[in-house]
């Protein structure tokens, strides 16, 4: 099967017309992708089928958004990545008397999780609230839960041990039927909330915001926005932290920002 | 830099190995001359997402510049790009990279069909594609797909791939213009005007 980019462009318009859901900065090769591999996995024989089905059917679009989307996460993901948060980020802001903590596109909550312990851990958790939002509900759901499969479970403890992580990782949840879950006391301080970075606001300000792995959706203007959003939200000398192979270079706040070392970690320098 | 800007009619040159091809490219890259006309793509499954030091392992076989992907990086000619660990990798219609961090394709994040199949959806018949060796049966699909876009499709002669799995499936499964040792190949890339 075959989709033209016009086609593309004809269903993001319905999308935005009959949903309100605004794909249209998205990148191209990456949304082309995805629309032929649903066509595939829910085998449409034609791009009108799907145009149709998505028309005519709203509890489709459910499905259709989590999966043009792309939700794959894991618990210290880019352990050297967490290990900067930990021996240098953290730290910095440790003398605060309050921290918040935006996790924007948090997908399942991961990261998030990861997040919470690595507070713990420095003995900042007690003051520090996470936000954690997404576009697509279904995701915060999981995250609220704090329920990850089992088989993951093995590689986020080495990942957590290569990120400088000292203690007993299964401590921290308890395993159930293939299931692990997070005890209440890293969840205590999660904040879960819908948030579509193309269209919501600022909704606070904080010392610290994560978007890892989103912003390669995007296109660059749609980079740039959110960028803006993100300098708006963030309090002086915070820190943005972005995907490993993600970047602000492109964008006009970069001059207000200074890069740690190696990591994709961002410090406003004012 | 702009007139070194790929446009569609530029070709597009994208290598893809797996096992065994690190040492194939060892060989391909001294043998390369400096002034390519054309981007070089280099897809190749590894272990660990923390090994961006193969583009400096490369580095040190050719003068061509040369380093590892990062989002929406422009594609000019005469360079060399490495394919980052843990993404797939696709090209815009603007020639500029796209990064994609889901599922893996084939048991392989980047995958081999997933760059291919990007680069004839925007290439066209000015692709060319490079299987090299390794152990599994990423690739063939997406020279396939490059084929099939007027392309052009090349792959390292079994025998002298460490790897004959991947050469040899794609020779089996799809049509391949060209079947080249090292050597081979980099007189024909050479050649390329
Ligand atoms: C690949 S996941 C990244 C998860 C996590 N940050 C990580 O790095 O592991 C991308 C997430 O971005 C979310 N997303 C995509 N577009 C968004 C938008 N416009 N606003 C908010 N979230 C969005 C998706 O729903 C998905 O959960």
């Amino acid at each position: 099967m075959m989709i033209e980019e016009d086609e593309i462009t004809i269903l993001l318009s319905d999308l935005f017309e009959l949903y309100g859901y605004d794909f249209t900065n998205y990148s191209k090769a990456s949304l082309k992708r995805r629309i032929l591999r649903l066509c595939s996995l829910d085998k449409f024989p034609s791009f009108a089928e799907l145009r149709y089905r998505i028309k005519s059917d709203p509890t489709y679009l459910q499905r259709f958004v989590e999966e043009i989307t792309v939700n794959v996460t894991e618990m210290f993901r880019d352990p050297q990545f967490y290990k900067t948060l930990r021996t240098e980020v953290l730290p910095s802001l440790g003398s605060k008397p309050f921290l918040r903590i935006w996790h924007a596109g948090c997908s399942t909550g991961e990261e998030v999780y990861s997040m919470a312990i690595l507070l713990k851990e420095l003995n900042l958790l007690h003051k520090s609230l996470l936000y954690a939002t997404d576009l697509n509900p279904t995701v915060l759901e999981k995250a609220r839960k704090g329920i990850f499969p089992l088989p993951h479970l093995k590689l986020y403890s080495e990942n957590y041990i290569a990120s400088g992580g000292i203690h007993d990782f299964s401590s921290y949840y308890t395993a159930h039927y293939g299931q692990v879950k997070f005890r209440e006391e890293l969840s205590e301080k999660m904040i879960f909330s819908t948030h579509n970075l193309v269209s919501d606001r600022s909704f606070n300000e904080f010392d610290l915001i994560l978007c890892r792995n989103v912003l390669i959706y995007f296109d660059k203007d749609l980079q740039e926005t959110v960028l803006r959003l993100f300098d708006e939200s963030l309090g002086s000398l915070g820190y943005l932290a972005l995907g490993s192979k993600e970047t602000l270079k492109f964008s006009s706040v970069a001059a207000q920002y200074r890069q740690l070392n190696r990591e994709k970690i961002w410090r406003k320098i004012y | 830099m702009a007139e070194n800007l790929l446009t569609p009619s530029h070709r597009l040159v994208v290598i893809g190995g797996s096992m065994g091809s690190i040492d194939a490219l060892m060989k391909l890259l001294p043998n390369l001359k400096v002034s390519v006309p054309f981007a070089l793509v280099i897809v190749l499954h590894r272990k660990s997402s923390v090994d961006s030091t193969l583009a400096d392992l490369f580095a040190t076989r050719t003068r061509i510049p040369i380093r590892e992907v990062e989002d929406k990086d422009t594609l000019e000619k005469g360079n060399i790009y490495i394919a980052p660990a843990d993404y797939h990798l696709l090209i815009e219609q603007e020639m500029i990279f796209a990064l994609d961090a889901s599922e893996k394709v084939n048991y392989s994040r980047p995958s081999l069909d997933v760059t291919f199949e990007s680069a004839a959806d925007t290439f066209g018949s000015a692709t060319v594609g490079v299987l090299l060796s390794g152990a599994n049966a990423d690739g063939t699909a997406g020279l396939t797909a490059i084929k099939k876009a007027g392309g052009l499709t090349i792959a390292q002669h079994p025998e002298t791939a460490q790897a004959p799995f991947m050469p040899q499936h794609a020779i089996t499964h799809t049509v391949i213009d060209y079947i080249f040792s090292m050597d081979e190949l980099a007189a024909y890339l050479n050649s390329l005007g």
